[in-house]
């Protein structure tokens, strides 16, 4: 421990963190500027090794690794995000609800969480893309499904222990509504866990994506999804640079968003960031 | 009267974000056999870590210097092992929520025995025996029964008095009470500290009573130091430093306190708040909140000096001197 | 006087599953007027805090009566409080856990004069003055309560009920988790308030000696019950009630004298098997062979208070 001003962002696992988040967004965003080639163009010969003109090599349709991981940033971001806000938004809200109004409404939004987190999520998630067809919307959707109890559970558990503080208690007593309470009172409390959440589950997302499609679940080729690639990849196992590339993709996505998200853990909560701002 | 514990210079060093900061600086005392010696301050005021100093038990990466013979052995100097056989042996300790210092789940008789049969290597039926004997000695009604049940079965002033009694155990010499009434009603205060007057009385027990109340302070406390961030502030007989306090501080901790005659006048709180670790202001600690402070207060560290019979007081100017 | 605040008969129960229901408050009454401090005292577990949360509507009531300036008091359900009940309001013992820790002060303080339909910009201005008049600097609206100690965080507390411009305030031990000097000034501030804004205070409390220093009377809870009430001063001197006497002498001193405080034996019984008839008898030492079954009403004595013992009179 030292001396000085160090906010929680200024820890080295925080900037490498947020680096690679800003990194792989920008990739994602500038694909169409960065990727030497288009994601299914076959412009090569086949399985070429790393070199000068193909970075990372070419796969076996001769098509360009490196503009494949570029793209893949297209694919795997969005969908990310996108699922993490849904569950989040989803779970919230039933958890809140759950959680303020108490009694049979607790119990059956629970029992309803409770039976979707009984099952393994990657295997829930698998029924739930092989029943509606293996395409990439579906595995979304599968993920969504299994992973808005977590948050329910969360935001319950908050709103419980926040509902019978003496502070609601005393905003009560003041005159404010049920409604305004959880919005003003209960919001705060609530909203930094769910974005630590949320940040620590894009990398979930990502990987439980990727591994859909790795299980022939989502994304369908030729699209350039990172989870595809290291399966089709797999292959040719001694052709490390077909499955390393979105491999390493996947694993930096991964470690960066969790990091972010330990760091917004300290950086919401006002007494540890103050702790450690010292 | 033999003196049981010395302790000289005592200097607690806490690892804090910003370095080591002393949470106790320099602090002497003695307490005698048979004696109720009270520490009294405010939270931060170093009381409670002058305690765990003295039994090892001070958080991790604390330092400490100076000296605390203890039968003739310093305790500061002592390797681990052999400071944990004379805690629990020779010194016990009585902490403030008896529901967190025993354990929930083990019944009463293994609390009891499980300390007289480590230490003193007696078997489990003499154990037992003796066991018994504690619970009625601190008035735990039926304790043959009491040894098969548990503490949530008990209420909180029956659970320090069990907590107590594992406490007494292996027939301490020292038993350190860190505010061991704090968290019970009145009426049951009152029967802890009969009790630990009469354990005194009758075992020879030396008691460290650490308590923020002088009520409580006077009612059992033979002689009592009252410590201000980290440092004595004064320390002699009861009734002088109850009734002729020298140190502002304690005069001003003895007016804040609700008058005894009542009447409507308004209770008289010291102005300002106890410094917190790190934070212990140069000079004399307590001179922003002084109302007699002058110059040198803010420069001169005080040292505790005789200023009658067994009463130290670290106040050079002395202004209630002559109030005496 | 008319009374600012009257309790009639209240009961509150609490129904726990496998257990018979517990009575923590058994038929208790409390009256209190404008300008009034009531000293509520009694050990744990005598109800004195429930009876504080059912006065304002925070604990449900199994009977009884609570009138708040001639209105009833319905307890709080999901419904927004009713505007004539903002004069009534509470300031609970731990300042940490009343105050919302990710808030600003200066939003918690000015929330009760957004509520009475203040704007935004208004109540932030008013709540900085409000938290000078408890003595605390006015940026303090810009901070976040663990920024204070013990004793500011007490004094915001009591900023927030003053914002909804309150005629009573029940203190549910406003001051024991509070430093010694803290304590004092605290106690203090709440004094000046009722007398400065002649409000009513109920002031609950376990330190028996804050007490008789700040109120005008004094009533004592014994196992849910008021056992006796009358004008502090009387209700110290000569206690009418056994259980007033053994609590005033448990007290001690810090008259430096060594004189070790009366214990009273026993312990206090389990409120959902509270003993037949006078509910102290098991630990009374002037108990008649018929306070086992007799069990007295709180009645009017000669000298104008009440107690609920044969003895008094």
């Amino acid at each position: 421990m030292t001396t000085g001003s160090r906010t929680p962002w200024r820890q080295p696992l925080a900037l490498v963190g947020a680096a690679f988040v800003v990194l792989w967004v920008l990739v994602a965003v500038l694909a169409p500027v960065l990727a030497p080639y288009g994601p299914v163009d076959q412009i090569a010969d086949k399985l070429l090794e790393p070199s000068a003109q193909h970075l990372f090599g070419t796969d076996q349709l001769g098509r360009d690794v490196l503009s494949r991981v570029i793209y893949g940033a297209q694919v795997s971001l969005p969908l990310a995000f996108l699922l993490v806000a849904l569950s989040a938004v989803i779970g919230s809200i039933v958890g809140a609800v759950a959680g303020f109004f108490g009694g049979w409404v607790d119990g059956t939004l629970m029992r309803l969480a409770d039976l979707v987190f009984a099952f393994p999520g990657i295997i829930l998630a698998m029924a739930v893309a092989a029943a509606l067809g293996p395409e990439l919307r579906n595995a979304v959707l599968a993920v969504v499904v299994v992973s808005w109890p977590s948050y329910a559970r969360l935001v319950r558990g908050l709103v419980m222990s926040a509902r019978n503080s003496e502070y609601v208690a005393a905003g009560r007593l003041l005159g404010s509504s049920s409604v305004r309470t959880m919005i003003v009172d209960l919001r705060p409390n609530v909203a930094g866990p769910v974005l630590v959440m949320a940040a620590l589950d894009v990398g979930n997302a990502v990987l439980l994506l990727s591994g859909l499609s790795f299980l022939g679940l989502g994304a369908q080729p030729p699209m350039a999804e990172w989870g595809s690639m290291v399966v089709s990849g797999m292959d040719y196992f001694d052709l490390w640079w077909l499955w390393l590339y979105p491999g390493l993709s996947i694993l930096t996505v991964v470690l960066a968003f969790n990091f972010v998200g330990d760091t917004l853990r300290d950086a919401l909560d006002p007494r540890t960031a103050r702790a450690i701002r010292g | 009267m033999a003196t049981l514990l010395e302790v000289e210079d005592l200097t607690v060093w806490l690892a804090t974000r910003n370095g080591p900061r002393k949470a106790v600086d320099g602090l002497s005392f003695r307490v005698d056999s048979g004696e109720v010696f009270g520490i009294a301050g405010e939270s931060g005021s170093g009381k409670t870590m002058t305690a765990m100093a003295l039994l090892g038990l001070l958080p991790h990466a604390a330092k400490t210097s100076g000296r605390a013979v203890f039968e003739g052995r310093d305790l500061l100097a002592m390797k681990p092992r052999a400071l944990r056989d004379v805690r629990g042996r020779s010194i016990a300790m009585v902490s403030q929520d008896p529901s967190t210092s025993l354990h929930p789940m083990l019944s009463i008789e293994t609390q009891v025995t499980e300390h007289m049969r480590h230490h003193l290597g007696i078997g489990k039926s003499e154990a037992r025996g003796r066991a018994v004997e504690l619970l009625s000695t601190v008035r735990i009604p039926d304790p043959e029964r009491a040894l098969k049940a548990h503490p949530a079965q008990f209420s909180g002033g029956m659970r320090q008095r069990i907590a107590i009694a594992v406490a007494l155990a292996c027939e301490p010499r020292l038993l350190l009470a860190d505010e061991p009434t704090t968290a019970l009603d009145v009426t049951v205060q009152a029967g802890i500290l009969r009790l630990l007057d009469r354990l005194r009385r009758e075992r020879d027990l030396a008691v460290v009573v650490i308590t923020h109340d002088l009520g409580v302070m006077s009612a059992v406390a033979d002689r009592i130091c009252v410590m201000y961030g980290g440092r004595t502030a004064e320390v002699g007989p009861r009734e002088t430093v109850l009734t002729r306090p020298r140190h502002p501080y304690t005069r001003g901790l003895l007016d804040a306190l609700p008058h005894p005659e009542g009447g409507a006048a308004t209770l008289r709180p010291i102005t300002g708040s106890p410094p917190s670790l790190g934070a212990v202001p140069d000079g004399c600690p307590f001179h922003p909140r002084c109302a007699f402070a002058v110059d040198s207060c803010r420069e001169r560290r005080p040292e505790p000096v005789l200023v009658e019979t067994g009463h130290l007081s670290a106040c050079p100017p002395d202004p209630l001197g002559g109030a005496a | 006087m008319s009374a600012l605040l009257e309790a009639t008969g209240v009961a509150v129960e609490y129904h726990r599953t496998g257990a018979p229901p517990l009575r923590a408050v058994d038929h208790a009454d409390l009256t209190l007027a404008r300008g009034e401090i009531l000293g509520l005292v009694g050990e744990s577990g005598c109800g004195k805090s429930t009876l504080g949360r059912a006065i304002v509507g925070l604990q449900g009531t199994t009977s009884g009566e609570i009138r708040f300036d001639g209105r009833p008091v319905a307890p709080l359900g999901l419904r927004r409080r009713p505007a004539e009940l903002r004069g009534l309001q509470m300031v609970f013992q731990d300042p940490y856990a009343s105050l919302n820790p990710r808030r600003l002060v200066g939003d918690q303080v000015g929330d009760g004069y957004l509520l009475g339909g203040t704007s935004k910009t208004e109540a932030r201005r008013r709540a900085g003055e409000l938290l000078e008049r408890v003595g605390l600097p006015a940026d303090a609206v810009k901070r976040y309560p663990h920024e204070f100690s013990g004793g500011q965080r007490q004094r915001i507390a009591i900023a927030r009920t003053l914002a909804a411009e309150p005629s009573c305030i029940i203190a549910d031990e406003p001051i024991s988790a509070l430093d010694a000097s803290a304590q004092a000034s605290v106690a203090n501030l709440l004094v000046e308030l009722v007398r400065e804004l002649d409000m009513g205070l109920v002031f609950i409390s376990h330190d028996l000696s804050v007490v008789r220093q700040i109120a005008d009377r004094t009533a004592v809870m014994y196992l849910g019950r008021v056992v006796e009430v009358g004008p502090t001063r009387q209700v110290w001197s000569e206690p009418a009630h056994p259980y007033t006497k053994a609590l005033i002498s448990a007290v001690p001193r810090a008259d430096g004298a060594g004189v070790l405080p009366v214990e009273l034996p026993g312990d206090v019984p389990d409120p959902s098997r509270p003993p037949g008839g006078c509910r102290f008898h098991p630990r009374c030492p002037v108990a008649l062979a018929s306070c086992a079954h007799d069990d007295p009403p709180l009645t009017i004595l000669r000298d104008g208070r009440s107690a609920a013992c044969v003895l008094a009179e």
